[in-house]
């Protein structure tokens, strides 16, 4: 345990630096947008935990896979840390995207694709913590819980497609864009440094507190054992 | 009898596995037809809250040609709800289920049957429901077009619906977990349902419509797939 305790302490130290590291780049090192002024700065931050919260649900579903494979109750650990983790992340880019929203699209809120598509994301995941919440018996949750995380991971993508059909007004930054989006900007060398930066430094984040929410779930499932055990 | 009828491996020609799926959807359609709970159930529900959808969208004649593809699918897939969770809820209370997985099948030909079954029961209630609706607003909604949909829309909506029940059914918050498991994973099928029943009512043509068509079929087959391929992992104990 001592030596994962210190590679915890070291992940942690990283994580933090290379968060504070990010936030200085975005203010300091990338340039101010000319249209949209400082809250285009919001972006850095918005795609970085935006993509973390893709990341763990991915991550989730493997896990899921894995635990249906070998019924190896580690593997339902990872899988709950992950969507918990997730949740948080994409509350983060939803709630951000929204106070950029407001002044580039004149609204908080529209129905298109990718709004739609991470609220449901959450909405899903929020089924998902609940399914586990009205179940007892440590392995049915277990398994219950990597079904729906599959499940749920089948159908996000789905969503996605369908709503795609409209019109999208969500500027497109990597890839080519609708030239109908709103709020669409060049991204200059130094704004994507910044941004690559960013993405790195929330993969971190979200990897430290991966390994503490892991390590609590399993601290969690001792505790349980001990207290059946007396 | 010869010794291999006591075997434990489930017998997986094709007709074993036919025949079994036929016994447990004919099982439920004789214990439906016997109480009729499932589908009274469902067609009141359903017509229950097609009323309520005339006085709070206030329908009249304009308001209807928009919003009358949106109504009937909120209609199908909440009595849908009802249904899929009846139907397992008499099969876990009675110990029904445990009998079932006793026997000595292929688990997912018992998933097949309930899903037919399931769907047989939203199919029947979309019957009824559809005559009436055109009654009551004076409309045609005698439609080949609408008629494939709701068939594939039901499909893809019971496929998912009857793995999600038997999870929700062995949860301690089962009347409330079911359609909040149910409806963000389903979602999916109902954007392209609504969108080919608004379609075929608006009377667009079949290119027009095709797309939603297309991605039905494709939800479908992904969703049925998926279910199928887990359900084993909700029933083993």
């Amino acid at each position: 345990m001592g030596n994962s305790v210190k590679l915890a302490t070291i992940l942690d130290i990283g994580a933090g630096a290379l968060l504070a590291a990010a936030t200085g780049l975005v203010f300091l090192y990338a340039p101010v947008e000319q249209v949209m002024g400082m809250v285009q700065k919001v972006f850095y931050f918005h795609v970085a935990t935006a993509w973390v919260g893709l990341l763990s649900f991915i991550v989730a579903a493997v896990a899921g896979v894995i635990y249906l494979l070998g019924h190896k109750p580690d593997w339902d650990v990872v899988e709950m840390a992950s969507v918990e983790l997730g949740m948080v992340f994409l509350l983060i880019a939803i709630v951000s995207g929204s106070i950029w929203a407001k002044p580039i699209w004149n609204t908080w809120w529209t129905w298109d694709p990718r709004l739609t598509t991470v609220t449901v994301t959450e909405l899903i995941y929020a089924a998902y913590l609940m399914l586990r919440s009205g179940i007892e018996e440590p392995e049915r949750r277990a398994r219950f819980g990597a079904v729906y995380a599959i499940i749920g991971f089948i159908s996000v993508p789905l969503t996605f497609l369908s709503i795609r059909i409209f019109r999208t007004i969500h500027p497109v930054v990597v890839g080519n864009s609708d030239p109908s989006a709103l709020g669409a900007f060049d991204v200059s060398p130094k704004m994507l440094q910044t941004f690559l930066f960013g993405l790195l430094a929330f993969t971190v984040v979200y990897a430290a507190l991966l390994w503490h929410r892991i390590r609590l779930g399993k601290l969690a499932e001792k505790v349980e054992r001990m207290r059946m055990e007396r | 009898m010869t010794e291999g009828s006591y075997s434990t491996m489930p017998p997986t020609t094709s007709t074993a596995f036919l025949k079994a799926m036929t016994a447990v959807i004919w099982k439920d359609l004789a214990a439906e037809w016997r109480s009729r709970e499932v589908i009274s159930a469902m067609l009141v529900f359903a017509l229950l809250v097609i009323f309520i959808f005339n006085f709070a969208l206030q329908l009249d004649a304009q308001a209807r040609a928009a919003v009358t593809s949106g109504v009937l699918w909120v209609t199908f897939i909440f009595a849908g709800t009802l249904g899929l969770s009846r139907s397992m809820a008499v099969e876990k209370d009675r110990g029904c289920l445990d009998g079932l997985l006793l026997a000595p099948v292929d688990r997912s030909a018992i998933y097949f049957g309930k899903m037919l079954a399931n769907l047989v029961f939203m199919l029947a209630t979309a019957i009824i429901v559809l005559p009436v609706y055109s009654v009551l607003y004076n409309t045609n909604l005698f439609n080949a077009g609408l008629a494939l949909v709701i068939l594939l829309g039901a499909e893809g909506y019971a496929a998912v619906g009857t793995l999600l029940a038997s999870m929700a059914v062995q949860a301690r918050t089962r009347d409330i977990l079911l359609p909040i498991l149910l409806f963000p994973v389903a979602l999916p099928v109902l954007l392209a349902a609504v969108e080919a029943s608004s379609g075929f009512l608006g009377g667009a043509a079949w290119a027009e419509v095709a797309p939603w068509i297309n991605q039905l079929v494709v939800y479908d087959v992904i969703f049925t797939a998926a279910a199928f391929m887990v359900f084993d992992f909700v029933v083993e104990e």
